[in-house]
């Protein structure tokens, strides 16, 4: 038994060699598995961690899902350097060398088709965070209100200013978001960012992936930039860039989310 | 573009990629895992835990 594969990416072949010291998952360097005109980039990893249980389980382990997370892109960034991969999502794994054979050829199709569609493009993260007002931080009981009538009174300007610190976020994040993606060939909304996991101020409004060609992405980035003291009270981040981890969805994959 | 380096990525950030990107081979492979060498695990689980309010079961 030599364990399982556990399979980063699928790329066409490319001549240049991945860097040597280059370690992936379960301490296996990653290997090129050529089938076709594909190729997959695979670690042979062990069944104790990689079989259906323990790795159910082990995504349930925070630590070790950062490891492993962390690993996978390394292998991926270490690909970007030297071609286009298609990334896989995080835990997919193989019996043996022939069953990621009979993966590559059920989708050769689709491989190429997304391949085509993310050459040379690379992906741009963009997030924009809501700061916390002065109207939000007071303390819920201001002033006490004499009479009932002072008391709706300053419910409603504070709804107000909620509402309209809401509409000002969602409609600056509208805006940021039509600029970037009538620059971007490609566009994908993530879940906002709880603030708990990402430990980051602010109310996050809007979690952005731009596909975007590496020729166009200085401008791309200045864009951005641009739009980063556009409007007070906002604050833009952008990540990347990233290999296309957002573009990737096959034909007939049911994995949209909203 | 040297800029990946430029520092380290958010465990946040990695994981929306990691977990609701990506190719996914197919849907509900683990009914079939003993035919199709496929032990591919469906995260939605994880991803929910991760989008919801609580900071769930994981986090010691």
């Amino acid at each position: 038994m030599t364990g399982l594969r556990y399979v980063y990416a699928v790329c066409r072949p490319f001549g240049a060699a991945l860097q040597s010291q280059l370690t992936g998952l379960g301490g296996d360097p990653p290997r090129l598995l050529t089938h076709h005109g594909l190729i997959a980039v695979v670690s042979h990893v062990p069944e104790r961690d990689f079989a259906e249980a323990p790795l159910r389980a082990h995504l349930e382990d925070l630590e070790w899902l950062t490891a492993t997370a962390r690993t996978h892109q390394l292998v991926i960034d270490a690909l970007t350097a030297v071609t286009t991969p298609l990334p896989l999502r995080l835990g997919t794994v193989f019996r043996d060398d022939s069953g990621v054979r009979t993966m590559m050829e059920a989708r050769e199709d689709d491989f190429h088709r997304i391949l085509d569609r993310v050459q040379g493009r690379v992906e741009w993260g963009v997030k924009v965070y809501a700061e916390s007002e002065k109207h939000e931080q007071e303390p819920a009981r201001p002033a006490q209100p004499a009479s009932g009538r002072d008391y709706l009174r300053l419910r409603r300007q504070q709804t107000r200013a909620t509402e309209d610190s809401w509409q000002k976020a969602e409609s600056f994040a509208t805006r940021i978001h039509d600029m970037l993606s009538a620059h971007a060939e490609d566009s994908r909304l993530h879940a906002p960012q709880n603030a708990t996991l990402s430990g980051a101020p602010g109310r996050n409004v809007l979690n952005a992936a731009y596909l975007v060609p590496r020729t166009a992405s200085e401008e791309f980035v200045e864009l951005v930039d641009r739009m980063k003291d556009d409007t007070p009270g906002m604050r833009v981040e952008l990540t990347g860039p990233w290999a296309a981890y957002s573009f990737t969805q096959l034909s007939d994959s049911e994995e949209e989310r909203p | 573009m040297t800029v990946i380096e430029r520092r380290e990525v958010a465990l946040v950030d990695l994981l929306d990629r990691l977990l609701a990107g990506g190719v996914v081979i197919t849907g509900d492979i683990t009914l079939r895992i003993a035919d199709v060498d496929l032990v591919r695990i469906d995260l939605n689980a994880l991803i929910s835990s991760v989008n919801a309010q609580v900071p769930s079961p994981w986090g010691d």
